[in-house]
């Protein structure tokens, strides 16, 4: 692929960053003023660095980084603890320039980036750059102390930039809620080709940070704030105007892991749909979740399986005393466990954390247990739209998709209100409790099943250290849980 | 030999000043003149300017971290010092060689 993209009538370089690209249309403007704006620590830095180097290290284009107020050595070091190749891509393509003006200098008098601006046209001239980033201009800009100089200053930049043929990032600190700031640096983004907002907010104690196109010139965009994530390999963005195509439906069955439980689905899962599981803290969730992972491991699939809130090894104990042993594929790489802390991000850095992780991992089937834990964070809404995206992620990817979702109450009408997600899942089995004649005892039913016969009948559901099973209908009367308490009396007897 | 003056700043010890210009530019050829007028009123013993072309040695400006111009970078007697702008403002500038300021008539 090349690094150029003719999208919207202009010349664009694509950026790297997964989803910046879709909702800037193909990139940023080629030979062009890109603005990146925001408050401090909302990530300016990092989404610049990652654009020069992956044009650097993606499509072989040299690029240069002025830092005027970060060390640029710290700037480059905090590249390589994303995976990029710092040290390899500075021999040839990447070149950095510390540009902090002295803490001792002395200010008499006008003056202008002409001598910046010589040297650096030289050094990209010498390395054959075509893409420079001025990091924290703002902070060279204050220097002048002078709104009038600073606007001519950056229009400065500006003509060099389109005169050499260079493709800048610039980025400034500018705050959405400081009125002062926006005002003195308001014509910034009248002059940039493309302007981008950052920012970084709180919601429910999570930091959520979210992009949005302000402007581009002679380009389509997004209109809307898109979140993104500062995850281990870099920037991603949460872009949704994704339009895939509607995958092909595979006409395959698949298990659910429990023999019974195929029967009742009547004949198992389809492959690439996905399936619910509902039911209240302890009915069995997550086993029948476990279920499924080691039936498809054992047809050697790739298979991953994403818990909230409890530790992978744990899960592998619990699974393993009834009767599933999950061990040996964790321990061969078939199965991939990943240990989510519900509270330590928003839902859509956790939906972008499970997209990297399911792209890393290739499975053909996932199980998500349970997925109600995405809406512990952030409220409702954005996680109902996270469920959506990572249950369209997934049938997109043709991936077989197990999630669990958690029952506060008994009513299975209430799932409807956490999540929503009943409406667009294939299959829904329901978990429940019963409790007859003194005993707690499971039971299982399937309300959907889509494009199967499936059973109408609430059955028991039976865990023991050789596994799971469930009963035949009882069919006398209206009792159908019996096998348990029969059990029981037989015991007590 | 001028008493007057404390030890660091004696003429003899020889004043050199290192100026980067942008090639003809009004603040560049401004500042060759200020600081020209300085050294000659105050230092008319010992002084050296070094005048530093960007447009002619780009890469030494880079090399040199010369973020403006013009930047007047006083090279010895230590300690360094690095003034940016025009030197217009000739107080300032006084200040910060540890001059006496210039009595305003």
């Amino acid at each position: 692929m090349s690094g150029k993209n003719r999208a919207g009538g202009r010349e664009k370089i694509a950026t790297g960053i997964e989803g910046f690209d879709d909702i800037t249309a193909g990139g940023l403007p080629s030979r062009c003023t890109t603005l990146l704006m925001g408050g401090p620590g909302c990530g300016k830095t990092i989404v610049a660095l990652q654009i020069l180097v992956s044009a650097a290290a993606e499509h072989g284009t040299p690029g240069i980084f002025v830092a005027f107020e970060e060390n640029a050595r710290r700037v480059a070091a905090n590249g390589q603890t994303f995976g990029w190749k710092m040290a390899e891509l500075e021999e040839k393509k990447l070149f950095f320039i510390d540009a902090r003006m002295r803490s001792d200098v002395v200010t008499a008098g006008a003056f202008d980036l002409s001598g910046l601006l010589a040297g650096l046209e030289a050094k990209a001239h010498e390395m054959g750059a075509k893409v420079i980033v001025f990091d924290a201009v703002d902070v060279l800009l204050s220097l002048l102390d002078d709104p009038a100089a600073e606007c001519r200053e950056l229009y400065r930049i500006h003509e060099w930039l389109m005169l050499n043929e260079l493709t800048g990032i610039l980025t400034t600190k500018i705050d959405d809620d400081h009125a002062a700031t926006a005002q003195r640096y308001g014509f910034m983004p009248f002059m940039a080709d493309c302007a981008v907002m950052l920012t970084q907010r709180v919601t429910d104690r999570v930091a959520v940070r979210a992009m949005r196109v302000v402007k581009y010139r002679g380009s389509p965009h997004g209109l809307n704030e898109v979140p993104f994530m500062i995850g281990p390999k870099g920037v991603e963005v949460g872009s949704s105007n994704g339009v895939h195509p509607e995958p092909q439906p595979f006409n395959e069955r698949i298990t659910s892991g429990v023999e019974r439980l195929d029967e009742m689905l009547g004949g198992g899962f389809y492959r690439g749909t996905n399936a619910l599981i509902t039911g209240s803290s302890g009915s069995g969730k997550s086993t029948l979740a476990g279920a499924f992972i080691r039936a498809a491991c054992e047809r050697e699939e790739r298979t991953l399986f994403i818990s909230f809130d409890e530790n992978s090894r744990d899960i592998v104990r619990d699974l393993g005393t009834m009767g599933i042993d999950l061990a040996p594929h964790f321990a061969s790489g078939l199965l991939r466990m990943e240990a989510i802390r519900s509270e330590a991000a928003s839902s859509e850095e956790h939906f972008m954390r499970i997209k990297r992780v399911i792209a890393e991992q290739a499975p053909r089937c996932v199980a998500i247990d349970p997925l109600s834990a995405l809406a512990r964070v952030g409220g409702g809404i954005a996680a109902r739209a996270v469920a959506e995206r990572l249950i369209y992620l997934c049938r997109n990817a043709g991936i077989t998709v197990l999630f669990t979702s958690l029952l506060e109450g008994s009513d299975p009408q209430l799932e409807t209100t956490t999540l929503h997600v009943s409406t667009i899942s294939d299959s829904w089995i329901q978990l429940s409790y019963a409790l007859i004649d003194g005993a707690r005892i499971r039971a299982v039913s399937i309300v959907k099943s889509r494009g199967s016969n499936h059973s109408n009948q609430l059955r028991e559901l039976i865990f023991s250290e050789k596994g799971i099973s469930i009963t035949e209908p009882y069919k006398a009367g209206g009792e159908v849980l019996r096998e348990t308490l029969h059990k029981q009396q037989e015991k007590a007897g | 030999m001028s008493e007057d003056f404390p030890a660091g700043e004696r003429a003899s010890a020889g004043y050199v000043f290192r100026l980067y210009v942008a090639g003809g530019a009004p603040n560049s050829v401004r500042a060759l003149a200020n600081l020209y007028a300085i050294c000659r009123k105050h230092y008319p013993e010992s002084h050296r300017i070094e005048v530093i072309d960007v447009l002619k040695e780009p890469m030494r400006a880079l090399a040199e971290a010369i973020l403006v111009t013009p930047t007047t970078v006083k090279v010895s007697p230590a300690p360094g010092l690095q003034i940016i702008g025009n030197l217009s403002d000739e107080e300032e500038v006084l200040r910060a060689l540890g001059l006496p300021q210039t009595k305003n008539g």
